[in-house]
């Protein structure tokens, strides 16, 4: 994968406030808040799936809102194709919205239930006017044909769908506007493993058909292993690790995607391990650790781990991991 | 396999709906002291109505019959208050959602205290000792100040914790485990499973965990049972059935698991969804889905019959699905 980069984004921020009392605005400290990401940097590439992981919490769905402008973030800046996407206005942020395409983790909350699916197609396909109107039946048989639904389909509600029916009806959707770019959060999360299985060869099959740049947002590291060219790892909203697929599962460079991995139990009856894979829990995002935010629960925590929080730096060919100690897993010094 | 088995659960079945509709069909397992026995199957599959339908904790619509054995007495048929030494003692029980069992307006001791008072005979002093003891062994630190706290304080992972502390506060011998792990992080998780089986060597517990996870079953159980529609369709050691899947569903769900070394490649997949209750195909159920289908399946139901002690599988094409190999 070698694609030209489509999107950066560059030390993104995003700050959720909390309420706060009288007291405290009184007392002149700074304005408590959920501190979802601190200084996300990466790069996605042109025809390449990205594959996000991370715990519950990490800035996962916020990224991804970010990412297609739900979220305006308050710190850095998102780029597409060389330009601010918070700076975008009038014909070129409608073909951003366009070209971009976010597909959510909820099929059930995200389809109007009163609507058949022939409305719903048609609405995004009139929206962005994609098609003459004598265009639209035929394009909404394609569309359905693509994600492996009957023609009939068209004439039924939501709710007279299984699971993942609903969800290739999403990814009909988002895909009737021709985007260049899908922001898949937590797409097959809540399906069953054997129509998971479905979903994630269906959109294996459009990326190749049709040339699709894919951000995987997932905290399941095996499918996202599967599927995905590129991983970021993401801790207390920051990127610790970003690098290929194949380097960073089989050789990470961040104690956290180490033990991220020793985590997720193995497919392997005969690889089992006893051993508890990381202590402790997720710190509070609203008051964040000096340091490096993963020092509270790292096994080689130092010193300057406490004081001084470490920037991404390069570990090998497009390889970054953000760590004081440079030669954490590196294979040839392993024990 | 001489041992007599701690739990035996024989031809189990519960409805609902004055029986029209069948959750949980013909179903029958044994757990052998301190054995960790998964229980698997895709959402609806009857894994916890199974769990509920042997602690008798179903809702007044479910009907249960069969038998569940447990040290030499029928749970199904004993008596409401021989059934309320048993449960929650000998027998204790962890659910998915923490929240939903534990009591919101209760302080985590008192929850924890309940359990004691009704399993155990020790004296106020020695409850408030033990419940410190509970908390340490779950890994919960600084647990006399946590003690006083309500289960809303407690993160997810914690509360899974406190819920597994009181289901150890009657020094059970058997614990039901109904999805402990699914709504944790992976690390969270992993915690967590790792404690059960330190408390199972610890205390000589079995287990009986239900999971839709195949790597859950990997890396935790001894054996495996794994259901569709309502019944048992394949039994054996995890390796056994890891290596060599004899049932099409198995075999299928195994292969819908992405696993290393196949980066980028179709899953092996299987086509449909599992059916509702009311629309169970007739024969095998899994036959619409099924690559291996044949005349007989449409017909009739594929019996669960042994292959080797402890080993059985309801398949009428067991030979090919057996050929086909294990695709993990
Ligand atoms: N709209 C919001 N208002 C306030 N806080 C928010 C909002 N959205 C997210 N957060 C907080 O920001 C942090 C990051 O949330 P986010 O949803 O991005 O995490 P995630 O990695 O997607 O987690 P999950 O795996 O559970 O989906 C969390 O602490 C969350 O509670
Ligand atoms: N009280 C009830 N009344 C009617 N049907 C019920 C009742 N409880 C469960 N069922 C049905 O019984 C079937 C089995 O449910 P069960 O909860 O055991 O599934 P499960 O295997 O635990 O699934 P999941 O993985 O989603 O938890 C489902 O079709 C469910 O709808
Ligand atoms: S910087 Fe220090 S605390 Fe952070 S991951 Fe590296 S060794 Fe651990
Ligand atoms: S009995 Fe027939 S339909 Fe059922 S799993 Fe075996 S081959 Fe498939
Ligand atoms: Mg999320
Ligand atoms: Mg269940």
């Amino acid at each position: 994968m070698t694609g030209e980069v489509l999107i950066t984004a560059e030390n993104v921020g995003k700050r959720f406030p909390l309420r706060q009392g009288v007291l405290h605005r009184l007392s002149g400290q700074p304005a408590p808040a959920v501190h979802a990401l601190n200084g996300v940097s990466l790069e996605i590439r042109r025809g390449e799936t990205l594959g996000i992981v991370g715990e519950s919490g990490c800035g996962k769905s916020t990224l991804a809102r970010c990412l297609v402008r739900l979220h305006d973030c308050d710190a850095g800046r998102i780029v597409f194709e060389g330009q601010d996407i918070a700076l975008l206005q009038g014909k070129v942020r409608r073909a951003f919205n366009r070209r971009v395409q976010m597909i959510f983790q909820d099929p059930y909350s995200s389809l109007n239930p009163r609507m058949k699916v022939r409305g719903i197609l048609g609405e995004a396909l009139g929206v962005h006017k994609m098609r003459p109107a004598a265009g639209i039946p035929g394009r909404i048989e394609e569309l359905l044909a693509l994600v492996r639904l009957n023609p009939d389909a068209a004439d039924r509600y939501p709710h007279e769908f299984s699971g993942g029916q609903r969800q290739r009806i999403g990814i009909a959707r988002a895909l009737a506007v021709e985007p260049e770019v899908l922001v898949a959060d937590e797409l097959v999360s809540a399906l069953d493993v054997s129509v998971q299985a479905q979903v994630v060869n269906l959109l294996l099959d459009l990326q190749e058909r049709l040339h699709l740049t894919v951000v995987f947002v997932a905290h399941d590291l095996r499918l996202v292993r599967h599927i995905s060219h590129r991983v970021a790892v993401m801790y207390l909203g920051k990127v610790v690790e970003i690098g290929p697929t194949e380097a960073l599962f089989s050789a990470p460079r961040h104690p956290y995607t180490r033990a991220l991995l020793d985590a997720a139990p193995e497919l392997d009856p005969a690889r089992r391990s006893r051993k508890v894979a990381a202590r402790g829990e997720l710190p509070s995002p609203i008051n964040l650790p000096q340091g490096c935010l993963f020092h509270t629960r790292c096994p080689h925590a130092f010193d300057r781990c406490r004081t001084e929080r470490p920037e991404l730096s390069p570990r090998g060919t497009g390889h970054l991991a953000a760590c004081h100690l440079a030669d954490f897993g590196k294979p040839e010094t392993r024990t | 396999m001489t041992q007599a088995p701690a739990l035996e659960v024989r031809n189990l079945t519960t409805t609902f709906a004055g029986g029209r509709l069948t959750a949980v069909n013909d179903v029958s397992f044994t757990v052998l002291p301190g054995e960790v026995l998964g229980l698997v199957g895709e959402s609806g599959s009857g894994k916890s109505v199974t769990l509920r339908s042997i602690m008798r904790l179903l809702p007044a619509s479910g009907a249960v019959s069969g038998h569940v054995r447990w040290q030499g007495r029928d749970i199904l048929t004993m008596s409401d208050a021989d059934l309320r030494g048993v449960r929650g003692g000998q027998i204790s029980m962890i659910f998915q959602e923490p929240m939903t069992a534990l009591n919101p307006v209760l302080p985590v001791f008192t929850q924890i205290e309940e359990n004691l008072k009704a399993h155990t005979d020790l004296d106020r002093a020695a409850r408030a000792a033990r419940a410190r003891d509970l908390m340490d062994l779950v890994g919960i630190p600084d647990a006399a100040r946590r003690l006083k706290e309500y289960p809303h304080q407690f993160s997810g992972g914690m509360r899974q914790r406190v819920m597994i502390a009181i289901a150890l506060a009657g020094n059970p011998t058997l614990l039901l485990a109904d999805e402990p792990t699914t709504a944790l992080d992976v690390t969270i998780q992993d915690q967590i499973l790792k404690l059960i089986l330190d408390l199972r060597d610890e205390l000589s517990m079995s287990v009986v965990l239900v999971t839709h996870d195949l790597g859950v079953v990997a890396a935790t159980c001894d054996r495996i049972a794994v259901m569709y529609a309502g019944r048992i369709v394949e039994t054996g050691t995890v390796r056994d059935v890891f290596a060599q899947p004899a049932h099409a569903y198995t075999r299928g769900l195994l292969g819908s698991v992405p696993h290393a070394g196949t980066e980028r490649s179709m899953l092996l997949s299987i086509e449909g969804t599992p059916p509702p209750l009311d629309r169970i195909p007739a024969g095998c159920a899994f036959n619409p889905r099924c690559d291996f289908a044949t005349g007989p399946c449409r017909a009739r139901v594929p019996v669960l019959e042994d292959l080797a002690p402890g080993r059985s599988v309801a398949c009428f094409n067991r030979t090919a699905v057996t050929a086909a190999g294990s695709p993990v």
